[in-house]
Order: C-alpha cells, then sequence, then structure tokens
C-alpha cells in the first residue's frame, strides 16, 4: 500500500440514500475522472455535471467538486462525486474507476494519507476518525468536540496549570540562596497540584464513560426465567430477536441488538433467566448474564408482579436499575416495588419504559457532554500523569517531588507537547525579582 | 575574576564537580581560596544541593598560576593575539598582535567580554574589556570573516566599595557553614579561614533616585542593544520591573581576607558615577560609604554557538575552538566547563584523534554544550539544575563516579587522583556488597527501633536505604561491620540507595533518548517543505537543523504529533528515496 496509488471509497453511509458521496484521491485522481466528467475544472470549484462510462452511457448526473492538493483534505489531487445513492449508480462508478486503475481505498486510508502528507495532529485524526464511524448524533457531537479542539484546550489549561507549579517548585530548588524567592512558595503550588489531578481523575473516568457513547448506551435486561424479557426485546424491536417459548431457560447465551432511541445508539442486551441451575449450558448463560450486568450503564430488572420478592446478588448495589413488572395484562398491580408495569400484549407501559431509558441515555450523556471524551490513548498517558502528580503530592523529599511533576508534565506532554524548560524559566522570571 | 569572586552555586556548583571528577582544576583552587563556603538546598534533597564559595580574589589568583606554573609540558606564552593564520579552512597559527607567530594545528579562543567590548557608566562609554584593559578588536574581524553569526550581549556589575567606610554593625550577616565541604574529590579539609557576609536592603529613597535617573541609565537611554540575563538583572530593571517590592537584597561580600574592597551583590548598575554615589548611601550601613570603582555594564559580541559541533569546534573552521562568554555563556563555572571541553578536544585534535562528546545523560556539561550548540542563546547562558532532565543521575555527590572513568580514559586524569578514585570505587563496592547481603524482617527491625510494614518481608539494608527515615547511621547500628566505612563512601551510598528506585525509571528514558539520538534526518532534509506544521515551528527546525529525533524533539513548540508526523515523513523519504535506487 503506498501514496503512488490513487484511492476511491464511498464517504457518505450505506446506500440506498439520498445522496452517495464518493471520493477519489491520489496522482491519477484527475486524469481517472476526466473520463468520466467532460469539461473537469482544474482548480478548487463545485460543478454539476453529467458523470459517464467511458463509452459515454449515462450513468448519473451529480455535482462535482474539485480539490487540488496541496489543499485538499489528503494533501494529494481530490475529487469529490456526489451522485443519487442508488447502489447501482455507485457500483457503476466503482467499477470505471476500477477499470481506470484506481483502487477502493483501505479503511482509514484517507485518514492516513492526511496525516503523512501532514493535514492533522494526531488528536485530530482520532477525532476525524471518530466522526467517520459515527453511528449516531451524540456520537457525532462527541467526536466534533474532539475534533475542535475543546478536548485539546482542556490539556492545555491543564499543562499550563502545571507548568506553573513546577515554575514555582524549580524557582525554589535553583533559586534557593535569592531574597526574593520565598522558600513556602511550593505550599500554595500543592494546592493546585492536588486540583489538577483531581481533574484528570475525572476526565479519565469521564473517558471511560465516554466509551458508551461510542460503543452505545448498555442496557442490560436481568430477570429470572420465563419473566418476559424475551418478549420485552422484541417488542421494543418490534420485530423477533429473541425466541420465545414457554419453557424457562430458553434464552442460553446473550442476545445483543442496538437500538437508535432518538438519537442514541442503546445496545440492548437479552440475558439467561436467573436461578440455580444444573444445566451447565445454563449456568454458563447465567455467567454471561452476570457479567452484562457488571458492564451496563444501566439495568432493567424485569419480574412477574405476582412473583414473590427475590434478591438478585448479580446486580452490584451502585448498577443504574429500573424494575419493571411484567404480564401486566394478567394481574392487578399489587405492590409499588416496580418503577414500571408492562404487557407486550397490550402495550401497556413500553412506551413509559422507553422514554425512561432515553432519559437514562441522556443524562448519561450530559455527564460527560461537558468534560469532552478523550481516546484510549489520552487515558493510559493521563493516568500516568495522575500517578505521577499522586506521587508528588505524597512526596518528602523536594527533589523527588519536583521529579514526579516533571513525570506527569511528560506524561501530559504526550497528549498536549513539550513544555520546554525555558517555559519554566520565562515563568520564575515574570514572577520573582532573581540576581543578587 | 572580573565580576564578584564566587565559585559555585546551584547548577553551577554541579559544573565544577564535574570539572573535578575530570581531574580539572577548579575545585581545587577554590578550596584553596574560599572564604565563604555554604552548602545550598541542604535539606532538599542530594540532587539539587549545590556547593557555593566565595573565593578572596588574591588566593584564588595565586594558587591558579601556580597549579598552571606547576603544569608539565605547559608553556605560558602571554600576549595580545590579533589574527590567526589560516591555510585555507586549516588553522596553521596565532598572530601576535607585536608580529609573533605562534604555530599550531589547534586554536583555542576564550575572549571573554574582550570582543569588541564597550563598556557603559550612565553617558559615558569606553571601549574596553573589563575595567583599565583594552578590548579585542583584531578578533572580531578575524571571526566576522569567517563568515560566521555574531550576536551581542550584555552583562552589569555593581560599584565596588571600601569596607572600611561600611558601617557593618547595622547591616545583617550572613555566616559560612560550620563544616564546610569541599568542592575537590581531592581535599580533605578546608584549612582557610571563613568569613560572614553583610546582608543589607534598598529602601524607598534608594528606588526613587534610581526611578527618578532612569532615563540616565545606559541602558535605559537606548545606549545599550546587547541583551542582558534575566537572572542577573541591574538594580534599575528590578526597580522598573518589581518596584513594588520592599526592598531588594543586597550581600555585601569582601573580596578577601586581607582586601579592603567589598562586593555589593544586587545592584549591578550602568547609571552614572554620581547617581550610583547618590542611591548606594541611601542604604542602611553604606550611608558614608566610599565607591572604589563605579558599576558598569558591559556589552560585547558572542559567536551563535551554533556554529559551533558538541565539542566546540567550528563548522567552518575545524581546528578553532571556542570557549565561555564566546559562546554567549555568563559565570566561571559555564567557561571554565567549556575551557576543558575546547582544550580536551584541541588537544586530540591536534593528536589526531577523534573528539570526546559529553552527553546529556552523563554530565551536566554534556546538557550545556548540547543546549548551547542545539538551541543558540537569547540571553547569557546560565545554568539551572532544572535544565538538566536527569537531574536525580547526574548529582553533585556521585560527579566522580560518573566522569572520573571516563577521565581516565581520555588521559585527563593524574596519577593521585587515580588511586584514590581507585580506593574509593572499591570501598563503595566493598559497602555495596553488604548491604545488599545482610536483610532483616519487620519483626527483627523493631527490635531496632526501625518501624517497617509488617508484612513479613525481608528488606535488605540497601533497600532500607530508600526510606526518607532510615539512614546509614540506623543501618549501621543494625549491622556494625558497616562502621568500617570511610564517611564519604557511607554517605555516597546513603544517597545511590535512596535514589535507586528513581534511577530504575530515569535508565529506562535515558535509553529513549539514546534511541532517539539513533533515529537521524538526512542533513539535506527540507523542513521548509513540511505542511502540517506550524510556520513558526518549520522555520524553528529549518533553523536548527536538527540531525536526529532526538534533536528535533527539543525544539521549542515540539509535539508529539508534530514529532510523529517527522518521523514518518523521514521514513517516507527513507523508503523513496530505496525504491528510487532500485528503480
Amino acid at each position: 500500500m503506498t501514496d503512488h496509488d490513487t484511492i476511491f471509497a464511498l464517504s457518505s453511509g450505506a446506500n440506498p440514500s439520498g445522496v452517495a458521496v464518493i471520493r477519489i484521491s491520489g496522482p491519477a485522481a484527475f486524469h481517472a475522472a476526466g473520463f468520466l466528467v467532460e469539461n473537469l475544472p482544474r482548480k478548487r470549484a463545485m460543478v454539476l455535471r453529467s458523470i459517464r462510462r467511458r463509452n459515454k452511457d449515462l450513468i448519473d448526473s451529480g455535482l462535482v467538486l474539485v480539490f487540488p492538493g496541496p489543499a485538499s483534505f489528503t494533501g494529494e489531487d481530490c475529487l469529490e462525486l456526489q451522485v443519487h445513492g442508488s447502489r447501482a449508480v455507485v457500483n457503476a462508478i466503482f467499477a470505471e474507476l476500477r477499470e481506470l486503475g484506481l483502487r477502493p481505498a483501505e479503511p482509514g486510508e484517507f485518514t492516513q494519507r492526511a496525516f503523512n502528507n501532514g493535514k492533522l495532529d494526531l488528536v485530530e485524526v482520532e477525532g476525524l476518525g471518530d466522526l467517520i464511524s459515527a453511528e449516531t448524533e451524540m456520537q457525532r457531537r462527541l467526536a466534533i468536540e474532539q475534533s475542535a479542539g475543546g478536548l485539546s484546550r482542556r490539556y492545555h489549561e491543564w499543562a499550563t496549570a502545571l507548568t506553573r507549579a513546577r515554575a514555582l517548585i524549580e524557582a525554589e530548588l535553583d533559586f534557593a540562596d535569592e531574597d526574593d524567592v520565598p522558600g513556602s512558595v511550593s505550599d500554595q503550588v500543592w494546592a493546585d497540584v492536588a486540583r489538577i489531578a483531581e481533574e484528570i481523575d475525572r476526565q479519565i473516568i469521564a473517558t471511560e464513560k465516554a466509551g458508551s457513547v461510542r460503543d452505545a448506551f448498555k442496557v442490560v435486561i436481568l430477570g429470572p426465567p420465563n419473566a418476559g424479557k424475551s418478549s420485552f426485546l422484541n417488542a421494543l424491536v418490534e420485530r423477533d430477536v429473541a425466541i420465545v417459548t414457554e419453557i424457562a431457560g430458553t434464552t442460553r447465551d446473550v442476545i445483543e441488538v442496538d437500538l437508535d432511541l432518538d438519537g442514541f445508539l442503546v445496545r440492548f442486551s437479552d440475558t439467561a433467566g436467573l436461578r440455580e441451575t444444573a444445566d451447565l449450558v445454563e449456568q454458563e448463560g447465567i455467567r454471561r448474564a452476570r457479567k452484562a450486568a457488571d458492564q451496563a450503564d444501566l439495568v432493567l430488572l424485569l419480574e412477574e408482579i405476582d412473583s414473590s420478592p427475590q434478591q438478585f446478588p448479580e446486580i452490584g448495589p451502585d448498577r443504574p436499575l429500573l424494575r419493571i413488572g411484567t404480564k401486566a395484562d394478567k394481574y392487578a398491580p399489587s405492590d409499588n416495588r416496580f418503577d414500571f408495569c408492562l404487557s407486550v400484549t397490550s402495550g401497556e407501559g413500553l412506551d413509559r419504559i422507553r422514554q425512561a431509558i432515553i432519559e437514562r441515555a441522556r443524562e448519561n450523556w450530559s455527564s460527560i457532554a461537558s468534560l469532552g471524551a478523550g481516546r484510549l490513548r489520552h487515558v493510559g498517558h493521563l493516568q500516568k500523569a495522575s500517578n505521577f502528580l499522586q506521587e508528588a503530592l505524597k512526596g518528602t523529599q523536594l527533589d523527588l517531588r519536583a521529579e514526579s511533576l516533571r513525570l506527569a508534565a511528560d506524561s501530559l506532554g504526550r497528549i498536549t507537547g513539550r513544555v520546554d524548560v525555558e517555559d519554566m524559566l520565562d515563568v520564575i522570571f515574570s514572577e520573582f525579582c532573581i540576581g543578587k | 575574576m572580573s565580576c564578584n569572586p564566587a565559585i559555585g552555586g546551584l547548577g553551577k556548583g554541579h559544573l565544577v564537580r564535574e570539572i573535578d571528577a575530570l581531574d580539572g582544576l577548579m575545585g581545587r583552587i577554590a578550596d584553596v581560596a574560599g572564604i565563604q563556603f555554604r552548602l545550598l538546598n541542604r535539606k532538599k534533597g542530594p540532587a539539587v544541593r549545590g556547593p557555593r564559595t566565595q573565593a578572596d580574589r588574591k588566593l584564588y589568583r595565586e594558587a591558579m598560576q601556580a597549579a598552571i606554573a606547576a603544569q608539565a609540558n605547559l608553556e605560558v606564552i602571554e600576549g595580545d593575539a590579533f589574527d590567526l593564520q589560516r591555510d585555507g579552512t586549516v588553522i596553521t597559527g596565532v598572530v601576535m598582535s607585536d608580529g609573533r607567530i605562534l604555530p599550531t594545528q589547534a586554536v583555542v579562543l576564550t575572549t571573554g567580554t574582550f570582543l569588541r567590548g564597550v563598556i557603559h557608566i550612565g553617558s559615558d562609554t569606553v571601549e574596553a574589556g573589563r575595567v583599565g584593559e583594552a578590548p579585542s578588536v583584531g578578533l572580531s574581524a578575524t571571526l566576522t570573516s569567517l563568515g560566521l553569526t555574531l550576536g551581542r550581549l550584555k552583562t552589569g556589575t555593581p560599584a565596588r566599595l571600601d569596607g572600611r567606610t561600611i558601617d557593618w554593625d547595622a547591616v545583617g550577616r550572613q555566616e559560612a557553614d560550620e563544616e564546610p565541604v569541599p568542592f575537590s574529590f581531592m581535599t580533605d579539609l578546608i584549612n582557610t579561614p571563613q568569613i560572614a557576609c553583610g546582608v543589607t536592603r534598598t529602601v524607598d529613597a534608594t528606588h526613587r533616585i534610581i526611578a527618578d535617573n532612569i532615563t540616565k541609565s545606559a541602558m535605559y537611554s537606548g545606549q545599550i542593544t546587547g541583551v542582558g540575563p534575566r537572572y542577573c538583572p541591574s538594580i534599575e530593571d528590578k526597580i522598573v520591573r518589581f518596584g513594588e517590592r520592599d526592598g531588594h537584597q543586597i550581600f555585601l561580600e569582601p573580596e578577601g581576607l586581607d582586601d579592603h574592597t567589598v562586593y555589593p551583590n544586587g545592584i549591578s548598575t550602568s547609571l552614572p558615577a554620581d547617581v550610583q554615589e547618590l542611591f548606594i548611601r541611601t542604604i542602611p550601613g553604606l550611608e558614608k560609604v566610599s565607591i572604589l570603582q563605579p558599576g558598569y555594564a558591559i556589552e560585547y559580541d558572542h559567536v551563535d554557538p551554533r556554529e559551533l559541533t558538541p565539542d566546540l569546534q567550528l563548522k567552518k573552521m575545524p581546528g578553532l575552538f571556542l570557549a565561555g562568554q564566546i559562546n554567549g555563556t555568563t559565570g566561571y563555572e559555564e567557561a571554565a566547563a567549556q575551557g576543558l571541553v575546547a582544550g580536551l578536544n584541541a588537544a586530540r585534535h591536534a593528536a589526531g584523534l577523534a573528539s570526546h562528546m559529553f552527553s546529556r545523560t552523563d554530565s551536566y556539561i554534556g546538557v550545556m554544550v548540547d543546549d548551547l550548540t542545539s538551541r543558540g542563546v537569547t540571553e547569557p547562558y546560565r545554568m539551572f539544575t532544572s535544565r538538566a532532565e536527569y537531574r536525580l543521575s547526574l548529582r553533585a555527590d556521585n560527579a566522580d563516579i560518573r566522569l572520573t572513568p571516563t577521565g581516565i580514559n581520555l588521559g585527563l586524569v593524574g596519577d593521585a587522583r587515580r588511586a584514590r578514585f581507585d580506593h574509593y570505587v572499591s570501598e563503595m563496592d566493598r559497602g555495596r556488597t553488604i548491604l545488599q547481603g545482610v536483610s532483616l524482617t519487620p519483626k527483627e527491625a523493631r527490635a531496632h527501633n526501625i518501624r517497617l510494614n509488617e508484612d513479613g518481608q525481608r528488606r535488605r539494608g540497601y533497600d532500607l536505604l530508600s526510606y526518607p527515615d532510615i539512614t546509614m547511621s540506623v543501618v549501621s547500628a543494625v549491622w556494625p561491620e558497616l562502621r568500617s566505612l570511610a564517611p564519604k563512601v557511607a554517605e555516597a551510598l546513603e544517597i545511590e540507595a535512596g535514589y535507586a528506585v528513581y534511577l530504575d525509571r530515569q535508565n529506562a528514558d535515558i535509553q529513549a533518548v539514546q534511541r532517539d539520538e539513533d533515529r537521524k534526518i538526512p542533513e539535506e532534509f527540507d523542513f521548509t517543505g513540511i505542511s502540517g506544521l506550524s510556520n513558526e515551528l518549520r522555520l524553528k527546525l529549518e533553523r536548527m537543523k536538527p540531525r536526529n529525533i532526538a534533536q528535533a524533539a527539543k525544539v521549542d513548540g515540539m509535539t508529539p504529533a508534530a514529532l510523529a508526523l517527522l518521523i514518518s515523513l523521514v521514513k517516507k523519504r527513507d523508503i523513496s528515496s530505496r525504491e528510487m535506487r532500485v528503480s
């Protein structure tokens, strides 16, 4: 795979759709497109053109956007065809491009080229990667925040605060004999360091949480056998994804279904009913149910309204939980241990439950939207930075504490860029009157 | 010594220790001439301790000259070097202003502040290298003719006072340490009498006079163009920038045991002499002082140190080495350390041997040379411990262990030091072996009043020393065989063991740097053509022309993303040039 190839790909989502966007990038982009589009502009422009096979048969008409390199997304000559989003049109154009010696892009190859040609920095590349794979509106919003530098701004604020803290400590080390540097400057510093550490920790948690937005908000359906878990799932999805029988223990494995609820990608997991059983397969199913519950953003506990109350040690005490009484068409509501009552037969309660799930997904989103989401790469560095800051806070010997701060700054610098000793000296000389 | 006669300090003390470890003279002479030894940062950790002393100017000069005279195979020729004799780009000799020519293959230029030096006192200017001495004008022309980039820097000095006219009872005192710690590995005891310094402060009246006369200062009248150091500002700068402070501290430092001259550290100035007298006499204790010599600012030329390779040799004129203020540095210690690097490599050059380069990972000397040659200077360069990223390993206490073996290999180290060093190393080994061979359980430790985590784990003596409150004397109480170690060895082991954990981590860093040093960037690589980097960063890269990724990583404003880009471009370029060769 080299950058000398000219590549193409469908940049829009799956067809059929309103508009399909085909991107072409590479040295032969204009040459090849010249066979399909008559009178191709050679400078940055958007024009309406007929797109034809080389034998002049019309394929479609659409917008042609021309971006000569290096001022293009990838830094190479680039071309975009915006055509009608039919599979036939797109397939016909792809076939022509292939005939002309172009090849389909590998996943991420456009971004890779943009990076190679210096069009993006690493953080942007990562944000962009998410933007491209954004499946829902919420994911798109998170991705945009990272791409547009919201995240970078926060990292830079920490880096600046940390530089200042280090400068004050270093002043105490390097200018100990200076009257203007009081021996106690470090006291005020450690409060700042503690605050930075706390914010970073919060970011780490938020980043891990953000995983649920990128990977979907995870809802796990738990309950005793035959409580109607699978029926509930089928009712939500409006099709049969899970086998429903009267036989307890029907669902043996975890069944996952992704739903787009009001713009939130929600992943429902239907699980094996929780009970004591000698069946090895069922035992395994219960073990998996438990594991799914551990990672859930929300647990729905389904029980028949008339059943006797049970304990479910499978559900951790800190898991967000909704209790749902099922088969409401059979029983009159008996007690108020349920948040909702549901009948999949009559449809009673289904909408209210759906709304409640959306509400939880929205809360989850807004708790992290204010923080933005970093990538796993960041979490590693943030975790290191946080550890070094804790080490610095706990230390006793000033040179070692300063070293921990330096390492923390280095870890953060792997995300934001390196902070130079000169930056620290700038702070020192602007804050203190140094010089005997 | 034309500035205040002090040696060492924070960062600078490390340099003196390193010079000493390589058997240079500075530490030994300072031990003879030092009259106020103080170990700075005593409580802040061994890595940042800075030995410092004031020196008796006369004792220092005499001891230094005696040591030079005693050096075998060294002939001292005094005279004014005016020009260099060259054959193309090869050095062939030094031309003296009296017409003598000294033939040679290698020259070290150490011009101090003498290169087109100009002294400013108020509006008066005198061409001089320092008070009463003519500047060097010929060599400036020589360097210009080599096509070197020259810069102009400024430094200053305060008035010199007559100590007999100071009211010493009216000022505070700063005493020397009770047990002076010598610089040199070779010095066992400081015998020179120790003195105290006076301490006083500027007052409101001082500030008023300076503020009222600020336009008469050479620095604020626009007369001076050179850039001065931020960490050594004139009193005018202090008033202008930090005027609101309730006074600025002044140390009254006697220049010698039998010298009346006092150096008032903290009030360097380029105000006219009459204004200097006026403001100095507002200072408590100095009301009746008589001034022996007014303070002044001095401007001088320096060569952009990026013209040098890390052996301090000019790229454009092999065989010509530069050291000291000519490279944009300030301070005796920085100058001496460069003198060592330049002198060592000039000798190797003359003998046809490869240069020896110090690394950031092995010494402050390496840090300084790398900073200078890869980044240049924007103000007179002074050493700080914060410049050394491997500060925990580059300590004053282990300078000998770090560098004396190198010195021995290079032939720098005399027999006496070598013998003493070998003994020291074997004692260190003996002590370490004992410490690593003995161990105890937390329960056993409790019997010795040592509190440990009750985890049943046995801990070695060596590991115990990494606890902040467990010292060598505590450990020696448990294992008396450690008492036979000399105090110096015991202390060194205590420090070494205390840092052991941190050093493992630092060693990993050092290896990463060395790996980056091995990722070469081709000489003809075009940094201006990289899109995706800011213009500023591109220009900085183009100016600095890093030759490997470790150097590129040090460019201001470099981000890991930018570095990743650079690595990928260099790699890509490598691949495409290989492909071109194939096709």
